[in-house]
């Protein structure tokens, strides 16, 4: 099923894949909760450079933009608002946490049994995109065919960042 | 190359259930749950390029979850901050009034 062919593709995907499975790896492992953040932001880019292999460059940007940079600055801002002193007091439950990673191995066994099972027949990205700026197409399906989607994401954003505010605001 | 994305997406997808089930400080709860969707954005642009019928469907689907997860980050961050000033902590199995 893996039938990979060595080129520059696939050397790119090696590093970008090695890149987010240390980081996420190194986000579970760690004790420090800023350093979690770190590695996390680490992962976030790799999942952008695998969204530019696949030649989705605006959702790469978009990536880098709001995870790497707000959703990582939100969470140090969460976390400084909240922590205080670094000792995570890991009081370590056993078999909670052996539990968790065998559903977890569980799962990821069962999803690559599936993966690799499955019949990928013909899907080798032929047809590239007919446009080639992807913003531009990316923009135009948007404003044509999702236009109702994209009002109400924008509403949610709006009721959502509002609630946020309230739910912060010092005695709400 | 389409398994190979899926098995990487599959990859962050448990790591990311592992450190949500397992992790007691609350902002890491949120951030392995941002994996799990990054996962899932993952797949969503790898079959919008290698699936049956390549077309930016999928890469608009993933633009409308990363939004999602945006809202979800703010609320959670702000709901994690006021619980932080009505109780101190953060642990989340500090969290367990419902229990007793």
């Amino acid at each position: 099923m893996f039938d990979i062919e060595f080129n520059g593709e696939f050397a790119a995907f090696f590093v970008f894949a090695v890149l987010m499975i240390a980081g996420a790896v190194l986000m579970v492992s760690f004790t420090k909760v800023v350093h979690m953040v770190l590695s996390m932001a680490a992962v976030f880019l790799g999942v952008a450079g695998m969204f530019v292999l696949l030649e989705a460059e605006f959702l790469a940007f978009v990536q880098v933009l709001i995870y790497a940079g707000a959703v990582s600055i939100l969470m140090i801002f969460g976390i400084m608002m909240t922590h205080h002193g670094d000792a995570t007091s890991e009081t370590i439950k056993p078999l909670k946490e052996t539990l968790a990673a065998v559903g977890a191995i569980a799962l990821f066994g069962l999803l690559f049994y599936a993966i690799r099972d499955a019949e990928f027949e013909g899907m080798d990205g032929g047809a590239p995109t007919q446009n080639a700026d992807n913003t531009q197409a990316i923009g135009e399906l948007l404003f044509h065919n999702y236009v109702l989607p994209f009002e109400l994401v924008s509403v949610l954003l709006t009721v959502a960042f509002i609630g946020a505010i309230a739910l912060a605001k010092k005695e709400a | 190359m389409l398994a190979s994305y899926l098995t990487m997406a599959a990859i962050l997808f448990c790591i990311g259930l592992y450190g949500a089930l397992v992790k007691r400080n609350a902002v890491i709860v949120l951030l392995s749950i941002e994996l799990m969707l990054n996962a899932v954005n993952l797949n969503l642009v790898a079959f919008s390029k290698y699936g049956a019928l390549p077309s930016l469907n999928g890469q608009i689907f993933a633009l409308f979850t990363i939004a999602v997860a945006a809202a979800e980050a703010a609320v959670g961050v702000a709901v994690l901050i006021a619980l932080f000033r009505a109780r101190g902590t953060i642990k989340t199995d500090e969290f367990d009034e419902l229990r007793r």
